[in-house]
């Protein structure tokens, strides 16, 4: 249910006279907005974001890795716009069973790398991505560095 | 006479029967990771026709140490000492995002004074940082001379961070809470012994390459790429600011008491090498009036906040109060705290926007910490910036985006 603070937030308010469901959950924390969208619609949020709501750009796509609990991740996008001078953050949760998502790189170039990076940490596939290939480790390696399951000393078998 | 011509891709030479003479017209070449003018491991794998690149493709990840997984192993009071290491030419920049994120999350006020030193350390992190891109930029350029010149003031910049944190360049100065120690003292002397000199510095450096026709010939004019295209790859700092875009978190989110400066964020139309490297040069100008401005007017006040279970309290109390000694036991034991949530921090480092994206869990040691890091996003355009231009171009147009491979990798 969205609180009657995060509905009069000019953003939330657009995506919401867009499409009821575009929006599950939203909060205003620390001075700073997050929203969260369906995952099957976050092409068609960004494209509103980017277009109606002058988000030109996109800072960085992140990944969180929630295990054991489902749904176990969450992509995390961070937006501003330098006309409105304002930042915002979308989530969108994904199971942990068959993570996958709509790339982005349609909408903002930048998200290229940063969602080769989250797919090379975390393991979550991006559809459509023009070139979704290992960034950070060798090409070779087995496993996400960045999930929870993943230990953080020992070596290589 | 054999003729030569080029059909489709392959180059062919009429009459000619011996097979190694037919090969293809484009030529793949691998720049790095070890090249030594790249400044780091990137590869770069170039397609040439000619000596026109028709095909770029930057190659990263060779610096990759895991650090944001390492985060998540330590407590925040550790995590201050890996964020020193992801950009080595801006440590106190990462120490502060660091330190801002994590005051956000607890949602505590640092005293003036502290945020003072914290701007003026930051500032002269960007002056060492641009003077160290100055100088290696001119060298790979072929301006032998001006690194010298720039490493000598560098070598005073940092002997003001040992003076404050014992440490040249692994400061960890700024902790969240405040400040690692009390700024030692004499450090007002010593801080404007340096800037009233350095100005006459700048113009030293501009004497030698701003009307030198070399640098002028190599630089105007090279490296352009459309403003739109910067916003879409990412690209920030002042290769953003050189294109005309007067973006910089200092203004527009300002942080630590930058509201209370008075300085320009100097911009630029030309958007190439050249006016990247005026930018720089203007960013250096206003960032010594900033740190005058600290010397002039600092507040007095404590180096941190009043937070006992956070901050590391004084030796001298350790020695004389019981709760002292408990709180460094507990702090350094167990560390603190931080209440459960997210923020994503973003200041103006020397090369661009840093973001530092913490997720809390209400434990010590943070659930998650993702570093947005300026290097990372410029180097996504470097196709864009290159692709269509000569070879020889290159090593200019990529040395002005001024990257850390490092703060690229983590």
């Amino acid at each position: 249910m969205l609180s009657e603070e995060i509905k009069s937030h000019p953003d939330v308010a657009a995506i919401l006279a867009a499409n009821p469901e575009y929006l599950v959950d939203g909060k205003i924390d620390r001075g700073e907005t997050t929203l969260v969208v369906p995952a099957e619609h976050i092409v068609a949020v960004a494209q509103l974001l980017k277009s109606k709501q002058e988000y030109v750009r996109l800072s960085t796509v992140t990944g969180v890795d929630w295990a054991p609990a489902e749904p176990r991740f969450e992509v995390v996008y961070h937006l501003h716009s330098l006309s409105r001078n304002v930042r915002l953050r979308v989530k969108c949760r994904l199971p942990g069973a068959n993570a996958e998502i709509d790339s982005l790189t349609g909408v903002w170039r930048s998200a290229n790398w940063y969602e080769r990076e989250t797919f090379d940490l975390f393991g979550v596939r991006f559809r459509n991505h023009p070139d979704l290939t290992r960034i950070m480790m060798p090409e070779d390696w087995q496993g996400y560095p960045l999930r929870k399951d993943y230990p953080v000393t020992g070596t290589r078998v | 006479m054999a003729t030569r011509e080029i059909i489709d891709d392959t180059l062919v030479v009429e009459g000619e029967s011996d097979p190694d003479l037919v090969r293809p017209k484009r030529m793949t070449l691998n720049m790095g990771p070890q090249h030594p003018s790249t400044h780091g491991v990137l590869r770069l794998q170039l397609e040439l026709d000619g000596e026109t690149i028709t095909w770029a493709k930057p190659d990263i990840g060779y610096l990759h140490t895991g650090i944001e997984k390492e985060f998540e192993a330590k407590t925040y009071h550790q995590g201050v000492t890996l964020t020193d290491r992801i950009d080595y030419l801006a440590p106190l920049s990462n120490n502060l995002c660091f330190a801002l994120a994590v005051e956000k999350l607890m949602q505590i006020e640092i005293p003036e004074h502290a945020q003072w030193a914290r701007v003026m350390l930051a500032e002269l992190t960007r002056l060492n940082s641009h003077l160290v891109w100055l100088g290696t930029h001119a060298i790979d350029i072929g301006a032998m001379s001006v690194f010298l010149y720039c490493f000598r003031e560098r070598e005073e910049i940092l002997r003001i961070f040992e003076m404050c944190s014992g440490q040249r360049m692994m400061t960890s100065y700024i902790r969240p809470g405040g400040l690692a120690l009390a700024l030692p003292r004499g450090w007002q002397n010593r801080v404007k012994k340096f800037i009233d000199v350095f100005p006459s510095r700048i113009d030293e450096y501009e004497d030698l390459l701003t009307n030198n026709k070399i640098w002028i010939g190599r630089t105007k004019g090279v490296g352009y790429i459309s403003v739109e295209d910067m916003l879409d790859l990412g690209i920030t700092g002042p290769m953003l600011r050189a294109a005309g875009v007067d973006y910089d978190a200092r203004k527009q989110f300002p942080y630590s008491s930058y509201e209370k400066f008075d300085f320009k964020v100097p911009t630029r139309k030309e958007n190439d090498v050249y006016a990247r490297y005026l930018c720089r040069l203007e960013e250096m100008r206003q960032s010594a009036r900033i740190i005058k401005q600290v010397v002039a007017g600092i507040p007095p006040g404590r180096h941190q906040a009043d937070v006992p279970n956070m901050t590391l309290p004084d030796r001298e109390k350790m020695k004389t109060q019981m709760e002292a000694l408990i709180y460094h036991f507990k702090i350094v034991t167990e560390g603190y705290r931080v209440p459960a949530g997210e923020v994503y921090q973003v200041i103006e480092s020397p090369r661009g926007e840093v973001g530092y994206y913490i997720v809390s869990d209400g434990t010590a040691k943070p659930y998650r910490c993702h570093v947005r890091g300026p290097s990372f996003g410029n180097l996504q355009a470097v196709p864009k910036l290159i692709e269509g231009t000569l070879i020889a171009d290159v090593i200019a147009a990529i040395g002005s985006m001024d990257f850390v491979l490092g703060d690229c990798d983590r």
